[in-house]
């Protein structure tokens, strides 16, 4: 049961998404996120949203997944809505008390809602189509001239895979724990949440004391196995380009140059008609 | 001098309380002498706390010892510069297989060594398809660590360590976690390594039906080896091995019962086979 958990959300599917280069994809993702900080007007907006539709339809990765990730952001959405409808000075619309909801701030709580769901929506689809061990690998391949100014960047990728690796296996541990420890007549159900809390330190100390003794023999293990940091470390599956991932990294230049010329473009059309 | 050769080797923890005086030392591995053949499948057996686990951590230099030496292959441990071609040729697998498999795919870990090696990849591909045929986990390969069971999980580590190329494996406990059934996989897929692939073995475990296969049993307590032989020498002395706390396989206690009673039967029976024979040639006796 805890056993089938897998970490990240990753959608398991044939696309042209799915076998883009995990670096393609992070880069896109970057970009897509600062396209929405940059764009600031109703075109650019409409030529985002096209961009992710588009993207959306190729990765054959049902829509409703991606809106999962929407319901931990929804607090955060409803706050700054609020607040933005409520606080930003300007004409008033409509007012009761002293508060009033202005033009301005209907204007920024739309954008402000478009920009958080899109990121979102955008980050997702890069989670849902790459596997954890790619998006690792592809973290490193992408940070390696930060090695120049002494960033372990290849210990920092085997933290994480490592990390992927034993959170199944930690979370069945805890299990085990809280059965035993409910077998003895320990209680995680009942009682409010300082109680609860309170109730999880008997959990903790024997999971985290488990996890050291578990990263030493791991320590252990890997040494017998000759491994020495990243030098010298030839790749089982190296990361190389392809025509196709090219040809992404252009549709992510042509969609930034839309974005910014969206502008001038809705005027040229506007002209010509 | 064999493959593996330890002379005179003393190993002591040292216990020392906060502020770093010394609170008590234990000899955990006493004036111990082994020298192993290349292509011998070797056991070592040993009560908890007979020393037996230290001693196989020194044969992967990740233990030196206090005095004496061991060689692996004719180098020193003790030497640095020998440290990697030591661990790539004497590859080691230890007790839990959760904690020693690395990758987050079958393949992935199987290819670890390697990559740690500098293998070029297209080797690496070979090395792991070889190595996963060898222990019968080649259907597998795409598969997650975390759904395999213990037997599985244990035969992919020792593809781990194949995938190395050693000329000699240490197995430590390999298979104290395991169910019955796992035992038995691993245990059979260590013997197909030592028959087929002509791989030193050195099986560390305290399960006697695991070593009548081996070509010599040294038994270990207190950090000392106490008997040493094949296993039918080993297993002749019962009453011996009792007072190190070890049971013998239970046909050979059977058969050893029996002789006590007065019936001629051999001492040192090992297998089924071999007691039933025993028993049809009691039979035309009487």
């Amino acid at each position: 049961m805890l056993r089938d958990i897998t970490l990240g959300q990753y959608y398991q599917t044939d696309s042209i998404i799915h076998r883009l280069d995990p670096r393609v994809k992070l880069v896109a993702t970057i970009a897509f996120i600062l396209s929405l900080f940059i764009f600031d007007g109703v075109a650019e907006y409409v030529i985002a949203a096209l961009f992710l539709i588009i993207m959306i339809k190729l990765s054959k990765v049902p829509f409703k997944f991606m809106v999962k990730g929407m319901k931990a952001i929804v607090f955060l959405l409803a706050i700054t809505i609020v607040f933005n409808l409520l606080l930003t000075p300007g004409e008033p619309v409509f007012t009761v008390w002293k508060l009033s909801i202005t033009k301005e701030g209907i204007r920024l709580a739309a954008f402000l809602t478009i920009r958080l769901s899109f990121l979102v929506i955008g980050s997702s689809i890069m989670t849902l189509t790459t596997t954890p061990n790619q998006l690792t690998d592809g973290m490193e391949s992408l940070m390696r001239p930060l090695k120049k100014i002494k960033v372990p960047v290849h210990e920092i990728a085997m933290m994480m895979s490592i990390a992927l690796r034993f959170i199944p296996i930690l979370m069945e541990e805890t299990d085990k724990i809280m059965k035993a420890q409910m077998a003895r007549g320990a209680d995680f159900e009942s009682g409010n949440f300082i109680k609860k809390a309170k109730s999880l330190i008997p959990l903790l100390v024997p999971l985290i004391i488990s996890a050291f003794r578990r990263a030493n023999d791991l320590a252990m293990a890997m040494e017998a196995r000759c491994y020495r940091g990243g030098e010298h470390r030839t790749r089982m599956k190296p990361l190389c380009y392809k025509k196709r991932d090219f040809a992404a990294y252009a549709v992510i230049l042509l969609y930034l140059a839309a974005g910014l010329m969206a502008d001038r473009l809705v005027k040229m059309v506007v002209v010509l008609l | 001098m064999g493959i593996i050769k330890v002379k005179d080797l003393i190993f002591e923890y040292i216990r020392r309380d906060e502020e770093g005086n010394v609170e008590g030392i234990t000899t955990a591995v006493d004036d111990v002498n082994l020298d192993i053949s290349q292509g011998d499948f070797v056991s070592i057996l040993g009560h908890n706390g007979s020393g037996k686990s230290t001693l196989a951590k020194h044969l992967n230099a990740i233990l030196y010892p206090t005095e004496g030496t061991v060689w692996v292959d004719g180098k020193d441990t003790k030497n640095d510069e020998y440290l990697w071609d030591i661990r790539q040729t004497a590859g080691m697998v230890f007790q839990n297989p959760d904690n020693q498999i690395i990758g987050q795919v079958v393949e992935e870990d199987v290819g670890f060594g390697p990559e740690n090696m500098g293998v070029p990849t297209k080797e690496i591909w070979e090395r792991v398809e070889e190595s996963l045929k060898a222990v019968g986990m080649y259907e597998f390969r795409k598969h997650s660590p975390n759904k395999l069971s213990g037997g599985q999980k244990q035969r992919v580590s020792i593809a781990g360590v194949i995938a190395m190329h050693p000329k000699c494996i240490i197995l430590d406990e390999p298979t104290a976690m395991l169910d019955p059934k796992g035992r038995k996989e691993v245990i059979r897929a260590v013997r197909a390594l030592n028959d087929v692939e002509k791989i030193t073995v050195i099986l560390i475990t305290h399960y006697m039906e695991e070593v009548i296969y081996s070509d010599k049993v040294y038994v270990m307590d207190k950090g000392k080896i106490a008997l040493q032989g094949t296993p039918r020498e080993i297993f002749s002395q019962v009453e011996r091995l009792r007072e190190l706390r070890l049971d013998v396989p239970q046909v050979t206690l059977l058969a050893h019962e029996l002789r006590q009673e007065g019936f001629p039967i051999a001492e040192g029976i090992l297998t089924k086979e071999e007691f039933a024979e025993a028993i049809d040639r009691c039979a035309d006796m009487i």
